[in-house]
């Protein structure tokens, strides 16, 4: 029997990036907030030492700042024929665990989608007829615009202080920046990171290509900066340590650098670490939200009442939470009725590997940040015609190379032996003279009638609860597009003046052990009917109004952009939402 | 654990709060940013000498298999020389031995390759069945010899054979075998040496990786130039007190 708390404004589930973001805001508006984080405690000076932080094996390889499997997990299959069997050491995709969320050890690659992103569906069927999409393909409109967006992502880059150089001003197209992105309303705010020779190589042979590169935007700063709450970042060092690590440097935007210094001083807030939320209590009528139950580490269970509950957990646990709890209506892949558990999507990811002439090439791949690179966006959305390629989407194309980190920097030419004196030789002569970069071709990943989420009936988690169910597989779709990206790559890569090229396109089956990033998608999305989608535009649940679920299960596909830009961007807009109407009127803010 | 009447307590309190305790249990944070510099646990470091996992007629398999997977050269020193099996002893020792991280319930089946290893044992037990195997099957294809034991030419045969699946063990599967001690041997070769691989730098000195510095802003505008910082590791830091 769990115990019963006293009653707050607002209990918040997670507290990464959505959740401190929302934290902040509404103890800003007066309300006394309580956030509920089912990992530890870390902040820069506990927990991340400039001694040790570089160490590859504890971090990268042993993901010690992660979620582990044995706390829970999810278990996959490629399609409905197989048995789903859980994933017991994670590997296509890495999830956070604790204060910070993934915001603690991202590579802090900080983008705006394309204002086409947001009306996707309408925009392709518009360009190129209504049967020109996959008849399984279940993109949809977002229910929100760029326009409403880009002063939350303005917000957002401006916490964190990004660094970039912007290619639209208010309309206007500057050189340097991105050509094709939505108008931004200033400047970033601060100017981009300098670049290592092989990124200043990719972007020379891009621009004799006829592309327009642009330096990727970086929540490693480039220079000290204070943000509009008075914390401040440092500048970054190129440490080479930066995704899957903590930085000890206070130089890349996390909750811990950004709002942490602030927001836990407040008297109206505070979070319960190591807790883990179990359930959202609703009422009897199923349309109120009452609060939450939660166990801490001591097996402890508690019941937290609370007035407004927001869901800000990593994508796959909003949706297993909303599921679990008995809201909304799971979906059907047989009927495509129901909304929980649809338009689940990842990120196509590919690359191509370049090997160079070692008497001539030296990279010195270690002199990097988590987000530094040149990139261009010609093949993103749809900056291109697409009529007559057969597929839709596209993707970002970069010398993103984040590390030279010797376990993830094993590349060696094809044909070499995997042991033995010829592979210690190759991997002696192509260390610094190779381009490995595993996100070069960072594409979009959109919905399909058969790929979803649903609770498992045989896995359970440690509280005996079922656990999340991944149905997923590449469509023909993403596998065609994948292979253009590549050979797109693949061509600047040698305009650079490598000797040999390795390509290295997206195919399936989708494969649970191949890392390819962690922005999982969709599930609880938003948009503009209740038939289709979970939450309306402001992020608030159709069948229960005081209930808000925010983060990347809103996206009802993904765009080929990494999304955390646009997460921040969805919290600060769900916040004003929620500041501006819901406070003074809570109910639903949009009528079906 | 804090209950309610701790919270309670607390909660009245005007202090910075921080309830942190070492073990890293629930805890409240409220009123401050808790701070308290290097509280984190440092890495473990690995201390030379003897065997914590393997017997020593394991370890002198390893051994033996690792020198073969990185062969010594005149230039830099061989898996052996190198604490790869001493790397891979330490870790199945520990919590990578035993699939601390892993989720391990029931039930156990076999699945696709994309669905990943669904093996009930863990690493270590994967291990010991493994060199248990290996040794068997030298004994009997090499006239009663250990792998140990085997000229260089025979155990690149039999690295070769379990590598391609002609070299057959009972009841292992010898792919996967194969698999992970490459695995294995590569992460010791090329980790921090505070894990017990990588011996006097001697993996990073030999790629050119100038190891854990933390600060290149000298060198960004340094294109295509050879770094002349000193390799360092972990433990090569000054602020290291272990």
């Amino acid at each position: 029997m769990a115990r019963k708390l006293p009653r707050k404004d607002v209990a918040i589930v997670g507290f990464g990036w959505t959740g401190s973001i929302l934290a902040h805001e509404l103890t800003d508006a007066g309300l006394d907030v309580v956030a509920i984080e089912r990992g530890p405690w870390r902040d820069t000076a506990s927990d991340l030492s400039i001694t040790y932080a570089q160490d590859e094996w504890r971090y990268r390889l042993q993901h010690e700042l992660f979620l582990r499997p044995a706390q829970t997990t999810v278990t996959f299959r490629n399609n409905a024929s197989q048995t789903a069997l859980p994933v017991r050491n994670f590997g296509a995709f890495m999830l956070g665990n604790g204060v910070g969320g993934g915001g603690l050890h991202w590579n802090a690659e900080t983008f705006r989608f394309l204002p086409s992103d947001f009306v996707v569906r309408s925009h392709l069927t518009e360009r190129y007829g209504a049967d020109f999409l996959p008849a399984d393909m279940t993109i949809q409109d977002w229910g929100v615009t760029y326009d409403d967006l880009e002063p939350h992502y303005d917000q957002f880059e401006y916490l964190c202080g990004t660094s970039g150089t912007a290619g639209n001003i208010k309309g206007v197209v500057h050189d340097g920046g991105n050509p094709f992105e939505g108008p931004r309303s200033r400047p970033y705010p601060t100017p981009a990171q300098k670049q290592g020779y092989g990124h200043t190589l990719f972007a020379d042979a891009a621009k004799q290509l006829g592309y327009k590169p642009f330096p990727q935007p970086s929540g490693n700063l480039s220079q000290a900066y204070a943000n509009p709450l008075g914390v401040k970042l440092g500048q970054c060092t190129f440490c080479g340590f930066c995704e899957w690590f903590g930085c000890a440097n206070y130089s890349k935007a996390s909750p811990q650098t950004t709002v942490l210094p602030v927001l836990t001083r407040k008297s109206n807030f505070e979070v319960r670490t190591e807790s883990e939320v179990t359930r959202i209590n609703v009422d009897r009528s199923g349309k109120r939200a009452t609060g939450l139950t939660y166990v801490d580490s001591s097996g402890t269970e508690w019941e937290q009442p609370a007035d407004l509950v927001l869901v800000c957990a990593f994508q796959l646990f909003n949706v297993q939470l909303l599921l679990l709890s008995g809201i909304g209506t799971p979906y059907d892949p047989q009927t495509g009725q129901g909304q929980i558990g649809r338009n689940f999507t990842h990120q196509t990811m590919s690359t191509a590997t370049g090997f160079f002439d070692k008497n001539k090439y030296n990279f010195n791949p270690f002199i990097a940040s988590g987000s530094i690179g040149m990139m261009i966006d010609e093949f993103n959305g749809d900056n291109f015609d697409h009529s007559k390629l057969g597929f839709v989407g596209g993707g970002y194309i970069g010398q993103v190379r984040t590390n030279g980190r010797p376990l993830e920097s094993m590349a060696v030419p094809p044909g070499t032996p995997a042991w033995g004196a010829k592979w210690k030789a190759a991997l002696r002569d192509n260390y610094l003279s190779s381009i490995i970069c595993g996100g070069a071709c960072h594409a979009s990943f959109y919905s399909y009638r058969d790929v979803y989420l649903d609770l498992d009936p045989v896995y359970k988690d440690r509280f005996g609860r079922p656990l999340m169910r991944m149905t997923i597989d590449l469509h023909d779709n993403e596998i065609k597009m994948s292979a253009f990206l590549t050979d797109k790559y693949a061509e600047i890569l040698q305009q650079m003046g490598a000797s040999q090229v390795v390509k290295q396109p997206r195919r399936g089956p989708y494969d649970v052990t191949d890392y390819q990033t962690s922005h999982l998608c969709g599930g609880a999305i938003m948009g503009e009917k209740p038939d289709s989608s979970a939450v309306n535009r402001y992020l608030q649940s159709w069948d229960v109004p005081n209930l808000f679920v925010i983060g990347a299960s809103a996206f009802p596909q993904n765009a080929g952009y990494n999304p955390t830009g646009t997460v921040g961007a969805l919290a600060f807009w769900a916040a004003k939402a929620i500041r501006t109407q819901y406070i003074k009127n809570p109910g639903p803010l949009v009528h079906a | 654990m804090y209950r309610l009447t701790r919270r309670e307590l607390l909660r009245s309190s005007a202090l910075a709060l921080c309830l942190i305790s070492p073990a890293a249990r629930a805890a409240i944070v409220k009123g401050a940013l808790p701070w308290r510099p290097g509280a984190n646990d440092a890495p473990q470091v690995v201390t030379p000498g003897g065997w914590h996992f393997f017997t020593p007629q394991e370890a002198a398999s390893v051994e033996a298999f690792v020198d073969r997977l990185i062969p010594p050269d005149p230039d830099t020193p061989g898996g052996k020389d190198c604490g790869c099996a001493v790397f891979i002893d330490r870790q199945l020792a520990g919590p990578y031995g035993r699939n601390e991280a892993y989720y391990m319930l029931g039930p156990f089946q076999d699945g696709t390759k994309q669905q990943g290893s669904q093996s009930p044992l863990t690493t270590a037990q994967r291990y010991r069945k493994a060199l248990a195997a290996l040794e068997a099957a030298c004994r009997e294809k090499f006239a009663g010899k250990t792998f140990a034991d085997l000229s260089d030419a025979q155990k690149d045969e039999v690295i070769g054979g379990l590598e391609a699946g002609s070299f057959k063990l009972e009841g292992v599967d010898g792919i996967d075998f194969f698999t992970q001690i490459l695995t294995d041997t590569r992460n010791g070769f090329l980790s921090d040496p505070i894990y017990g691989g990588n011996k006097d730098l001697a993996a990073w000195k030999m790629i050119g990786f100038p190891g854990t510095h933390y600060d290149y802003r000298d060198w960004i505008d340094r294109h295509n130039e050879r770094v002349t910082l000193p390799v360092v590791g972990i433990s090569d830091h000054p602020n290291w007190a272990q």
